[in-house]
């Protein structure tokens, strides 16, 4: 304990978390604070949620001091994780919570969004459930409000609860100036120049869709939020439709 | 000696062996050896004739050389055998003087030239149904996209053209397209694949699950529509279209309940052109008239654009007063 006494006290209590902060894979988790972990009203519930609870707080706190064979030592630290989970879960929608992992954002530490036309908007984690063991974390896109597979099979096996339904819509309740512009910029499958029929139609009825919503919205006196107005109206008119292999245009 | 020559791998192989090359098909020599297939290729790339000879490992003769390679043949038939090593040393001299001068360039040209003639060749029947066994084999992933539930993918161009975009991937189940999740792909040239490839790909082959074509309306983004669209919450309310935070894209992922009712409005329609007047209201306007009449069009054209302006962000300047009902201005 002595190498511990000349480290600053933040070094010294953040331990466990640090080294759960940066082991690979978890990239997606934010520290908690020591405070926030140390106030009980905050682990409310937990105790029935994660086996060994109290040892599993005390290694998460770094006041573990149990002497124990290996295999309870893993039992421990995996109840360890699942409770840093579950609390994270809460944490994160705080303001501290959302600070810290709006900085990430920013980082792009949670990816960036696959589909082309979103233009490498970063992504935030969310889970499609609140209770855990349910479903794994998924990245939730902004500017196409659509959820995608973490690439990394490290992060596709982490429980979705342990960030939950609320909070990338949260961030953007408190942080809207974060929100992305929306593009109605989208692809257009063709074959040999010929825009698809099938495709093109479905294209064109979303369209009217979003058209609707937009006069929804404007009578409503809402913003639209959208950035390129005027874009699809040059690009819908200028290819021809392809209706079957045969190549027939639409006439 | 020169037999080991023999056995090493050829060009194409060992160029679809690259790491990043995992999406390319590997073109038949037939293929490439057949000039109709390379109409136009000639001006697209420099060092054209050493870049082909290099695709189809084939030893390069100078031009100048025309007139003597008669004479050397004639020489190699009078000496088969003993003599052959000294003619075989002969020629990998001549290319080595090419490796000081310019073999960088020709390889460069030859994974360009590679590149355009494998744009050609998926869309060929024999490269298509090498792409089919590629795709069944899951060789170029699967959708990123949570509700595509792992729909397999195919590579795909934004461009024809070289030197514009890297390959993209496009997903039948929600039409749209994306990134390739690992970063060595994003040095290979979209027009490697091309715009075509893969929707011609699912208009030949309707027999697959997730077809996407005219004939099969019904299969059309079984990825999108009802259920398949998020719907954003907090603590289990749904956020509101009004909320500055409230969803606006919904429409990106949108289906109409019974796809058919694309090609049934358009039919109603077609079968009724006479009819000049035709009301542009809303419900009837879920699908474009798309008969490629002008009027038409220019009709369609102005009520969005009176739309956009009605929505305040338009700077174009209409001169007419914002419409709310949706009823076109011309006719
Ligand atoms: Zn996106
Ligand atoms: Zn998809």
């Amino acid at each position: 304990m002595d190498d511990f006494n000349s480290e600053t006290d933040s070094d010294y209590t953040s331990y466990w978390r640090d080294w759960f902060i940066s082991s690979r894979g978890n990239e997606y988790f934010c520290e908690i604070d020591e405070e926030y972990l140390t106030d009980r009203f905050n682990l409310t519930g937990l105790n029935t949620e994660v086996q060994y609870y109290q040892y599993a707080l005390d290694l998460v706190t770094d006041v573990f001091d149990f002497d124990c064979d290996d295999e309870m030592r893993e039992q421990i630290e995996k109840s360890a994780r699942h409770l840093y989970g579950l609390v994270h879960a809460r944490y994160i929608v705080t303001t501290r919570g959302l600070a810290k992992m709006l900085e990430k954002f920013k980082k792009s530490d949670f990816g960036k969004c696959p589909r082309v036309m979103c233009e490498s908007q970063p992504l935030l984690p969310m889970g499609q459930h609140d209770i855990p063991n349910t479903s794994p974390v998924k990245l939730y896109c902004a500017r196409c409000e659509d959820l995608y597979n973490p690439k990394s099979t490290r992060h596709a096996a982490i429980d979705g609860a342990y960030f939950g339904t609320s909070f990338h819509n949260i961030l953007f309740q408190v942080y809207p100036a974060m929100l992305p512009p929306k593009s109605q910029k989208r692809y257009h499958p063709k074959v040999f120049g010929f825009k698809m029929h099938a495709a093109a139609a479905l294209s064109r009825w979303q369209s009217d869709e979003r058209d609707k919503m937009k006069e929804r919205l404007r009578v409503a006196r809402v913003e639209t939020g959208f950035e390129d107005e005027d874009e699809e109206l040059e690009d819908e008119d200028e290819d021809e439709e392809m209706e079957g292999f045969e190549g027939a245009t639409v006439q | 000696m020169s037999s080991s020559s023999q056995d090493t791998e050829s060009w194409i192989a060992s160029f679809c062996g690259l790491l990043g090359h995992e999406y390319f098909a590997e073109v038949s020599e037939d293929f490439i050896e057949d000039d109709f297939n390379l109409t136009g290729l000639q001006s697209q790339v420099p060092m054209y004739k050493e870049a082909l000879e290099m695709i189809l490992d084939v030893e390069p003769e100078d031009d100048e050389d025309e007139e003597e390679e008669e004479e050397e043949e004639e020489e190699d038939d009078e000496i088969l055998g003993d003599e052959r090593p000294a003619g075989y040393r002969r020629t990998s001299d001549r290319r080595h003087l090419r490796i000081a001068s310019d073999l960088s360039v020709i390889e460069s040209s030859a994974e360009l030239l590679y590149g355009l003639i494998h744009q050609r060749y998926i869309t060929s029947r024999p490269g298509i149904q090498q792409m089919a066994e590629k795709y069944e084999m899951q060789h170029f992933g699967t959708c990123p996209r949570v509700r595509c539930n792992a729909c397999k993918v195919l590579p795909v161009g934004l461009n024809d053209c070289p030197g514009h975009e890297t390959v993209k991937l496009f997903c039948p189940s929600c039409l749209d397209v994306y990134t390739p999740p690992n970063s060595r792909f994003q040095t290979v040239d979209g027009a490697f694949f091309g715009t075509t490839f893969p929707s011609l790909f699912f208009m030949t082959f309707t027999d697959l699950e997730l077809a996407v074509n005219g004939v099969a309306p019904h299969n059309l983004a079984p990825g999108l529509g009802p259920g398949n669209i998020y719907e954003p919450r907090i603590y289990g309310f749904r956020v509101s279209e009004r909320a500055k935070s409230g969803p606006r894209m919904k429409w990106l992922r949108m289906k109409p309940a019974d796809v058919t009712e694309l090609d049934e409005t358009r039919a109603y329609w077609e079968g009724n052109e006479a009819d000049a007047d035709r009301p542009d209201e809303e419900d009837l306007n879920m699908i474009d008239v798309a008969d490629g009449k002008a009027a038409d069009r220019r009709k369609k054209i102005v009520g969005r654009r009176r739309r956009a302006n009605g929505a305040g962000n338009s700077a174009a300047a209409v001169g007419a007063p914002v419409d709310t009902n949706g009823v076109g201005a011309a006719g």
